[in-house]
């Protein structure tokens, strides 16, 4: 009895002690802030490693820019001194063919479509014209469920869209006064899924809901074709409502490196190459830059100092087929110094017109200062080509070289290159040139935060812009807000410049899933941007910080660890230079600085060192076991020549470039003696010289099917680096 | 005393090299300035727990009227800061204990309500964003509890990278 009564008062007054028992308030406080700051640091360290995986991500992209234009810098160079007859230069000649012998109406007869017939087995959409707003969003369901448009069809609607884009000037002018909003958006790069999700939380356009495109809606995703058709289809509903400007992207030179000439000659196997002549076409046409309200600008890269909208305005943009080839007129005259209008010399040029700008301090491009390879300078750079060229086989002597550089001047007034003074002559500024230099820096340019006006040297074109170029600008065109894209930024978008100047990004999960969110804006009569950010796929919505930046960072490692890789030998032979004494050891400090020294990407080595393996004893690293243990699997056929191979993975962009340029009829093969001058052109382009036994034994390793020629995928597909160890 | 000497200069050095490389994965431009919101991942980054107040007291020393913080006066500051050890790390058995004060009923797990109401109080409360964030790696998803011995063991783990 007592038992039980002291049992239920026991539990009782136990229940009564959960109820009152309370922490006392300062212990709970003080355990509160103290997982608070755990908690923060931990989060703080998260974001140093998002931070230096973006780092990685972005210095890699860019370098990849800078050397698709040094390449093509170096095609144009060899160009304009080799004899027509020369074979190396009727291989890449093609890139650089006039198209003003044709008429318009000559290249609609070729493009035209109705030969084409589309088969009883094509379930894909038909379209019929003239284009509807139901023929249009027909379209945007059949690409919704991986449909592929039928090649009659696509020529059938890029012929429409030329003809239209043909009748639009350089500037389209935009009133929000006709409709309450205007939306906004930035690169797209072929990924579907983020226009899908822009129209599915947008809307599609119309003429009560207009679009601005901001460019570079090609290369790196997949469904680049998918986009421009879908783009294409709503501007011929609502010219009034769709408004596309030109991206650095939109150009047939940089295509050929980046995936879209790939894709579209993949979906499209008998009429590709029309498919992309004319789409080459179509970019030159597409319009350069949006104003809105007469306010607020959009362009696709950015601006410089020179920056003239009414120069802009008056061009005729389609003589630009691609923004990195100078325009006709230039070239001849200036004979052997022909250059990109980017990456000029020092500050000659640019102190004629800034307004007021100091000498340029250590700004962005210092980092790249090491890369600053100039193609460009006067004779000394014109010795090591020459060269190079002899090197290749290629049969240019110098004797010629000279005969055909003085002869080519001589003929033209305005050229001053004749005289071989062995120094760097400034470019000769013409009225084209100054023309072909805004518009290269409408499509390339960044901001950056200091003021001034610089080449913009880590990507090879346009400029780096400062503050005080931005009020500058706008203050001289009456403007108060730039809206650009052509950078990446985690959140989708970015202000600078005292909030004057927003840079827009459309593609989420731009370099991994889980890496950024895309955005777009939508703006009204107040002009007023507001935002709407989102992330394309299902999965990484669920992704924790920690797991999305876990992600995102192995990825970019194992980009970073093939980079490694292509260039095992160079990095070894610098780790000696800091060993003479052959211990097999250095310092850390010396490690970063052979690393930074052979890769010239401007990451933070001593940050990122413990993520790519490296142990240290005494502050001292094993190198050589170190880059033992940059492992890759067998690939699939070997090869006795090491440093072929390495070439090989470190250039396999440009090598993939060089192929896709000489197969001219784009049919996926080279033969033997062509896949020869690929490399004699590679080799020429670089450092390394390769023999041609060398050459030899890899074409008949990779010629699987012993019929004289080669694939050109089957070829990449056999060198890709797969999974490379990681190390634990 | 001279080999005191050498062994002082050589870890200064390492100091300053850590902080260099810190610091510069955060200067955009490469120009020796940073964000002032950048402080806080900056100094975190580098070991320390400071509070968010005691990060205040920091920038105050540093900023530059503009809003940026130059690596010139950030480099003595910072130094000091390691040299001395201040902002010490929170030892991971103290963290696991402070979890375990919060868990009045001894439970082994926290709801999410309960973490929600004391990480967003007090003097330097949680932002909603921050919240979110740490219930989306701490709620184990089948049961929407916070078992946090196991969140502990993780974040120590990541920490170890």
């Amino acid at each position: 009895m007592g038992c039980g009564m002291g049992k239920a008062a026991a539990s009782l007054g136990k229940k009564r002690e959960r109820e009152h028992i309370s922490v006392p308030a300062a212990t709970a406080m003080r355990a509160a802030l103290l997982i608070q700051r755990w908690y923060r640091q931990y989060v703080a360290r998260l974001e140093m490693r998002r931070r230096c995986t973006w780092n990685i991500f972005q210095s890699i992209e860019y370098a990849g820019e800078q050397d698709q234009i040094k390449l093509y810098n170096f095609f144009g160079y060899l160009m304009e001194h080799f004899t027509p007859a020369s074979s190396e230069r009727s291989l890449i000649s093609h890139i650089f063919r006039e198209n003003d012998v044709v008429h318009d109406t000559e290249w609609e007869r070729y493009f035209c479509y109705k030969s084409i017939e589309v088969s009883h087995g094509y379930h894909g959409p038909h379209l019929t014209f003239p284009m509807t707003f139901c023929e249009a969003s027909k379209l945007v369901e059949a690409f919704k469920h991986k449909q592929l448009l039928h090649s009659r069809y696509v020529l059938q609607l890029l012929g429409e869209a030329w003809k239209l884009l043909r009748i639009l000037p350089n500037i389209n002018h935009v009133s929000t006064c006709h409709s309450k909003e205007i939306t906004i958006c930035g690169d797209l790069h072929g990924q579907l899924e983020d226009l899908l999700l822009v129209f599915y939380k947008n809307g599609l356009p119309s003429s009560e809901k207009p679009y601005v495109f901001n460019g570079d809606f090609v290369d790196r995703g997949k469904s680049s074709m998918e986009i421009l058709l879908i783009l294409f289809a709503f501007l011929l509903v609502y010219p009034n409502g769709v408004h596309l400007n030109r991206g650095n992207h939109e150009d047939h030179i940089v295509n050929l490196r980046y995936g879209f000439t790939k894709e579209v000659l993949g979906k499209y196997r008998v009429h590709g190459k029309k498919i992309l002549k004319l789409l080459q076409k179509m970019f030159s046409w597409l319009p350069l830059a949006t104003v809105i309200d007469g306010k607020v600008l959009v362009v696709h890269g950015g601006i410089s100092d020179t920056t003239d909208l009414n120069v802009i305005a008056r061009m005729e943009r389609h003589k630009y087929v691609s923004a990195l080839r100078p325009p006709k007129s230039s070239r001849r005259s200036a004979g052997g110094n022909r250059r990109a209008p980017c990456c000029t010399e020092g500050g000659e040029e640019r102190n004629h017109h800034g307004t007021g700008a100091r000498a340029p301090a250590p700004g962005p491009g210092s980092r790249h200062a090491a890369q600053r390879r100039s193609l460009h300078s006067g004779s000394a750079v014109e010795e090591e080509l020459r060269q190079r060229r002899q090197q290749a086989g290629l049969s240019q002597s110098l004797q010629e070289l000279r005969r055909l550089v003085s002869s080519s001047s001589s003929s033209d007034e305005d050229d001053d290159d004749a005289d071989d003074d062995g120094g760097s002559d400034p470019q000769p500024r013409t009225p084209e040139r100054d023309e072909w230099k805004q518009m290269v820096d409408l499509l390339w340019s960044d901001p950056m935060a200091q003021d001034g006006c610089q080449p913009n040297q880590v990507r090879g074109g346009g400029c780096y812009w400062g503050p005080d170029v931005t009020e500058e600008v706008l203050g001289r065109h009456h403007l108060q807000l730039l809206i650009r894209s052509h950078e990446c930024k985690q959140d989708g978008y970015e202000f600078c410049h005292n909030r004057r100047v927003l840079t827009l990004f459309s593609a989420s999960n731009y370099y991994e899933v889980g890496s950024n969110r895309g955005a777009y804006v939508r703006m009204g009569p107040d002009l007023v941007p507001h935002f709407i950010q989102y992330q394309s796929s299902q999965t990484c919505r669920t992704l924790t910080l920690r797991q999305s930046i876990g992600r995102t960072e192995r990825s970019a490692l194992c980009a970073l660890r093939e980079q490694l890789f292509a260039h095992k030998s160079d990095l070894l032979g610098a780790f000696q230079h800091y060993d003479p004494d052959n211990t097999g050891v250095i310092s850390l400090k010396h490690w970063a600085s052979a690393m930074e020294g052979v890769l010239k990407l401007g990451l933070p080595w001593r940050v990122l060192r413990s993520q790519l393996g490296t142990s240290t004893q005494d502050g001292m690293l094993d190198y050589r076991e170190w880059i033992q243990d940059l492992v890759f699997s067998e690939p699939k056929h070997e090869l006795s020549n090491a440093s072929i191979l390495e070439t090989m993975y470190r250039n396999h962009s440009n090598l993939e470039t060089i192929f896709r340029i000489i197969d001219t009829d784009h049919s996926g093969s080279l033969s033997f003696e062509e896949f020869r001058q690929t490399w004699k052109l590679l080799s020429a382009h670089l450092k390394t010289e390769v023999d041609d036994d060398a050459i030899a034994d890899l074409a008949l390793s990779i010629d699987f099917n012993k019929d004289g020629s080669i694939d050109i995928n089957e070829f990449m597909e056999a060198f890709r680096l797969v999974a490379l160890a990681v190390p634990s | 005393m001279a080999d005191d000497r050498e062994r002082a200069e050589i870890l200064v050095t390492g100091v300053h090299k850590r902080i260099n490389d810190a610091f510069q994965v955060f200067d955009h431009d490469l120009n020796k300035t940073v964000d002032v919101r950048e402080i806080g991942a900056i100094v975190r980054s580098l070991g320390c727990f400071p509070t968010e107040a005691e990060l205040l007291d920091i920038i105050d020393e540093v900023e530059e009227p503009n809003g940026f913080i130059c690596f010139e006066r950030f480099l003595p500051t910072m130094s000091k800061i390691l040299m001395e050890n201040k902002y010490r790390p929170i030892p991971e058995d103290t963290l696991l204990k402070a979890f375990e004060v919060l868990d009045q009923q001894k439970k082994g797990h926290l709801e999410p309500n309960e973490l929600t109401e004391y990480m967003r109080q007090g003097d330097e409360p949680f932002t909603q964003l921050e919240m979110e964030e740490m219930l989306s790696s701490a709620v184990e998803p089948d049961s929407n509890l916070i078992y946090y011995k196991d969140f502990v063991n993780m974040m120590v783990l990541d920490g170890e990278r």
